[in-house]
């Protein structure tokens, strides 16, 4: 993972990128058991009132693969997410992370450990320059402490290290002209490669990004894929969020599906689309019958579906 | 009219005492709200504790100088922690709510004669300046020139004070130049960022809230030193004063709250002379003297309100910074 490669983009001789597969052991079944997972996750329960956002009984994240995450609006993608990185608590269930139990660390130190999340809603410090954004992604900085910073002495060194790493990250992801200016000038595409590349700044094992491509034009899509194909290359695992299908077919190695707050397919991008249990889980399991709830989100998921059909072909 | 006067009262202001104990305070202030984004109301709260806690020290315990400022300080971190362990976890919001609630709790029990004893109760405390005063080298004298003469305690006091504001300032600037300070301006910008890079955002918080209150209690200690501690001067109305400081002189900014409060006094002491003779020479035929001394406020109020239509990034902030304001 070290910044001084620029490493190519994993491509095979069609303009594919390479997938990784024989990610699991026996049958591709909702929570099935993977060769080397990096994170494990148990019996996790999450409820708002009578609502339960999230149940899952066991899913495990291969390690040095893309993952993806998908289902319908509201089956609990994001509340698993938040879960995960310590940002909401969950009624009961525990997880591993690189076979350290991290339930109920916060946040903070989640991210320490190398788990590093970016957000739907992207987060860029709006006034705060580019660079001083990439800086905050540092881990272990000696100036961060209230009493070691009146000595500049003490970490000088240290932040031009890290202003070096900043400059080549942001030069990877073609910000590096922008770096003087506010991250609030950056557009909506700008700040998403923004975040991931803050993201990069700690060396993360695990990067964890909640639907990357919303919002970013088409133009910047591409290059956002690219990206996140890089992060496989240096050997990070990628774990995102995502709604739309040509991606998740493009890039991702394995497709877990959530419905309800439950996993109910996983498997291989190509074969999982196949598996009836997915196509409930976006027509909706009475898709016959006419239960005149949402028709725009069930125009929306047909055609998702499509897509995929399409793509197949 | 004697404009000689009225300019010279005026110009006297800009290195007082009082002006730099609300330059400190401002300064706190724009640790907690400029800089971290901590919406604190309480700051005269902060300030009645640095006030009360030096002259009780003194008066009831017999601590010297030092003593007594240390008993201030640990009073405000005390007080500090208080206020951040339930809150800082918190939307932003409900610090506000419960710093203004604490603050007005600080000067009840500072009112109250259940202490009166140790308290003053409403009027308050005097007669602990001789501590401060026994430490001054100058000799007795006039020193200074034009407005800004003064008698020896007097330009002791104004040395000392001024000295710690300058002193501060220049902590303040380079913590804000530090990883620490962009940590800092990072929460303020979105605290869930921040957590999500690593950063103990509630640690942080919790810093910035002790560090801006200490800086508000030693602004009580300046304060208290030329009069009398009286809790009606800890009124919630002090803490807007800070904050119309603050504003002017631009939130995330170390210069603005010390030009700020300059500027904020010589207005006050202008408008308060002016008013008062042209009261005198009856220009203000239908106010009477005490009117007058309350048009000032209003007076003040209107030009700060100019400062922020026409100025809003106020006089030291960026300009540029405003271009993104959601």
């Amino acid at each position: 993972m070290s910044v001084d490669t620029v490493p190519v983009t994993p491509t095979g001789p069609t303009g594919k990128p390479i997938k990784t597969i024989d990610l699991h052991v026996g049958e591709a079944a909702p929570g099935c058991q993977k060769r080397d997972p990096i994170l494990v996750v148990d019996g996790v329960r999450r409820t708002f009132g009578g609502l339960t956002a999230v149940d899952v009984d066991h899913v495990e994240v291969p390690r040095g693969a893309i993952t993806a995450l998908i289902g319908p609006n509201g089956a609990g993608k994001t509340t698993l997410f938040n879960l995960l990185t310590g940002f909401d608590k969950p009624d009961a269930g525990k997880w591993t992370f690189d076979g350290r139990a991290i339930s109920g660390v916060p946040a903070y130190r989640v991210a320490r450990m190398g788990q590093i999340r970016t957000f739907q809603l992207t987060k860029a410090l709006g006034l705060l320059t580019v660079m001083d954004n990439m800086l905050l992604g540092a881990k272990g900085q000696t100036g961060e402490n209230l009493f070691r910073a009146l000595l500049p002495f003490l970490w000088r060194k240290q932040e031009s290290a890290n202003e070096a790493k900043a400059l080549d990250l942001l030069t990877r992801f073609k910000l590096d002209a922008k770096k003087d200016d506010y991250a609030a000038s950056l557009s909506g595409g700008q700040r998403k490669l923004l975040e991931m590349a803050r993201a990069l700044m700690s060396d993360p094992t695990l990067v964890m990004l909640d639907e990357p491509m919303a919002g970013v034009n088409p133009a910047l899509t591409q290059s956002l894929l690219d990206h996140i194909l890089n992060l496989k290359a240096q050997g990070m695992t990628v774990l995102f969020v995502e709604h739309d299908m040509h991606m998740v077919r493009h890039i991702a190695d394995w497709v877990i599906v959530m419905a309800e707050g439950k996993v109910v397919a996983e498997g291989d991008p190509h074969e999982v689309m196949k598996n009836p249990a997915v196509i409930d889980a976006y027509l909706g399991q009475h898709h016959d019958e006419d239960i005149g709830e949402d028709p725009e989100a069930e125009v929306m998921h047909v055609s998702a579906i499509k897509e995929l059909l399409d793509d197949e072909r | 009219m004697d404009w000689g006067a009225i300019f010279s009262n005026a110009a006297g202001e800009l290195i007082s005492p009082t002006t730099a104990a609300y330059a400190l305070a401002a300064l706190g202030l724009a640790v907690h709200f400029g800089y971290t984004g901590l919406l604190n109301f309480g700051q005269a709260g902060f300030m009645a504790l640095g006030a009360y806690g030096y002259a009780i020290s003194i008066l009831t315990f017999g601590l010297p100088v030092w003593g007594a400022f240390l008993v201030g300080v640990g009073a405000s971190i005390v007080f500090a922690l208080i206020l951040g362990i339930p809150t800082l976890r918190l939307r932003a919001d409900y610090l506000a709510i419960v710093t203004i609630a604490a603050a007005e709790i600080v000067r009840l029990l500072f009112t109250t004669n259940a202490f009166a004893s140790v308290t003053g109760s409403a009027n308050g405390l005097s007669g602990y300046k001789n501590e401060f005063a026994a430490l001054n080298p100058l000799a007795p004298g006039t020193y200074g020139f034009g407005p800004f003469e003064s008698n020896a305690y007097d330009t002791w006091l104004r040395i000392v004070a001024w000295s710690i504001v300058i002193l501060a300032a220049l902590f303040v600037w380079q913590i804000m130049r530090s990883p620490w300070g962009r940590v800092i301006k990072g929460i303020r910008e979105d605290e869930d960022a921040v957590r999500a890079l690593g950063k103990n955002v509630y640690a942080y918080k919790m810093q910035s809230l002790v560090l801006g209150g200490v800086l508000g209690t030693i602004a009580g200690m300046i304060f208290a030193l030329p009069r009398a501690v009286v809790p009606s001067n800890y009124q919630t109305t002090l803490t807007f004063f800070i904050y119309a400081i603050l504003l002017l002189g631009g939130a995330a900014t170390v210069l603005g709250p010390i030009i700020g409060s300059m500027i904020f006094w010589v207005l006050l002491s202008f408008f308060s002379g002016f008013i008062a003779r042209a009261v005198e020479a009856g220009w203000l035929p239908f106010m009477t003297g005490i009117q007058g001394s309350q048009l000032r406020f209003i007076l003040v109020g209107v030009a700060i309100m100019l400062i922020v239509i026409f100025r809003p990034q106020g006089i030291f902030g960026n300009k540029k910074e405003l271009a993104f304001v959601r």
